[in-house]
């Protein structure tokens, strides 16, 4: 079915239609709608699901924790200062192997206070362990979050659905909402790898020593490192299972394809402008008239954030002669967070494009297409400026 | 207990004595009960136990007279400190182990 709504509706439909068991969040802007829309599918009796209303999102994240070591599809969703209050059960969530899904709307970060959108609070949290995907449009944002569920049950590791306030959370545009039966094809009920139950009693991530130790038992148990290391492990691997999930989406909606990165006229490109989220969308415009100008340009989006596709970006960028790196976040003291990965993941492949960093857009600052267009073009002409400083645009000092 | 493929991924273990290994090394002072004074011991009854119910380790017996199990009891002094009649006294490790030699 196509309707015309908000991207917090999509997600909302898409949480519904993956039947999310239970749902706690808290209430921040831009995510508000988003949680609003699921209370109102509950007290409708559409969602046949828990909504636990809490009082921080750091109790939100718990319950979903304790929700989901019980075997139920647990969601929830926040933005910001919301996100960094939650900060330390999203580590654990991810220690824990919880599959959880959450929206991660977002938001600049205070101070000062700002509720407009940048990429700085899930950038903040990209070494928690979580999966990290973005989303550029409603329809991605739905599609997405279906998947995100079956992802997250897949490897047992709990995944953030990244999509930008406002200029996604509360734009209209039109999607398709995918068939409820389709979807329940697609995505079985949650079979948990483990779930709490009073007759066989457990202890679930108890205190661990640095050495590893035996059991009651007496066999020896995985301590902390170990655990440590199988998550990683299994995010490296769960880059594959990224792009099966997508293919069978692909099979059973039509919709799909670009499961890691998502690239735009950059197979002959010399110069490929690179980013996160929405803005992809937008830097396809200044690609085009850059095109038209005669410079081979491209754009490629980066969907997968964490794990890193590194494979996915090498393919796609290291025939280029130049990538510009458009960022609405940073690694204070050094550069952008998304730049530095990208020059990690180049730094092996035999031609290696010199890579530039500008940082647009923090706390909402509007991302001017012409200036975009005028920090592209700049770079494809001087390729060779070996400065590692980010270069900020839309400045007003 | 568990999936097979998430098993060892994750932390979950049988609950019981020795889970965190045997912690009674971690102990620096160790209680020692008086039975002289001790409730249950002198009255030879199933009175107070206090230092059963507060153990926060499940270490000490509900038995006349109360034990303590000392592979695994840390010496956090919870018991004496709830020993209505201070019949527990804590002894420091060094002191006792130097007797030992």
């Amino acid at each position: 079915m196509h309707c015309i709504e908000s991207g917090n509706v999509a997600a909302a439909y898409g949480v519904k239609l993956a039947r999310a068991q239970v749902i706690a969040a808290y209430p921040i802007t831009p995510q508000t709608p988003l949680t609003e829309k699921l209370s109102e599918f509950v007290d409708g009796g559409e969602m046949q699901a828990e909504y636990i209303p809490v009082e921080s999102e750091h109790s939100a994240l718990a319950v979903c924790i304790a929700a989901s070591s019980t075997g139920v599809r647990a969601f929830t969703a926040t933005s910001a200062n919301g996100l960094l209050y939650m900060s330390e059960q999203v580590h654990w969530a991810a220690g824990a192997r919880l599959p959880i899904v959450m929206c991660v709307v977002n938001r600049g970060v205070g101070a000062p206070w700002t509720i407009w959108n940048d990429h700085q609070d899930s950038i903040s949290q990209r070494d928690a362990g979580w999966i990290q995907v973005y989303a550029c449009d409603h329809q991605q944002i739905i599609d997405t979050v279906i998947q995100a569920f079956y992802l997250a049950e897949a490897v047992s590791i709990p995944v953030m659905v990244c999509y930008d306030g406002y200029l996604l959370s509360h734009t209209y545009m039109p999607f398709d909402i995918p068939e409820a039966a389709q979807v329940d094809h697609f995505l079985p009920p949650f079979k948990p790898a483990y779930a709490l139950d009073p007759s066989q009693p457990a202890n679930l991530n108890t205190v661990t020593l640095p050495d590893i130790r035996p059991d009651i038992r007496g066999d020896l148990a995985p301590g902390y490192m170990e655990i440590r290391h199988n998550l990683h492990t299994d995010l490296r691997q769960a880059i594959e299972n990224v792009a099966e999930i997508d293919a069978r989406f692909k099979d059973t909606f039509g919709r799909g394809g670009c499961p890691h990165v998502e690239p735009y006229r950059s197979d002959d490109a010399d110069f490929i402008a690179v980013c996160l989220g929405s803005l992809s969308y937008q830097l396809r415009d200044v690609a085009d008239i850059l095109r038209d100008e005669g410079l081979k340009t491209g754009v490629c989006g980066i969907r997968l954030y964490r794990p890193f596709p590194d494979e996915a970006v090498v393919d796609a960028l290291a025939k280029a002669k130049g990538i510009v790196v458009f960022e609405k976040a940073l690694s204070y003291g050094n550069q952008g967070a998304l730049c530095g990965d990208i020059k990690a993941a180049l730094y092996h492949s035999k031609q290696r494009p010199f890579v530039r960093n500008y940082i647009v857009g923090l706390g909402g600052r509007e991302i001017k297409t012409a200036d975009l267009l005028a920090a592209f073009r700049a770079s494809c002409a001087q390729t060779d400026d070996e400065t590692d400083t980010p270069q900020w645009i839309g400045l007003n000092l | 207990m568990g999936h097979p493929i998430f098993a060892r991924k994750k932390s979950h273990s049988e609950p019981g004595p020795g889970d965190a290994g045997k912690t009674g090394s971690w102990r620096v002072r160790r209680p020692i009960i008086d039975l002289a004074i001790c409730i249950p011991a002198k009255t030879n009854s199933m009175a107070c136990f206090n230092c059963w119910l507060y153990c926060p380790d499940g270490v000490i017996t509900r038995t006349i007279p109360p034990t303590i199990d000392y592979t695994y009891c840390k010496g956090c002094e919870i018991c004496a400190e709830e020993c209505p009649v201070d019949a527990i006294r804590m002894v420091e490790e060094t002191e006792l182990i130097k007797k030992e030699l």
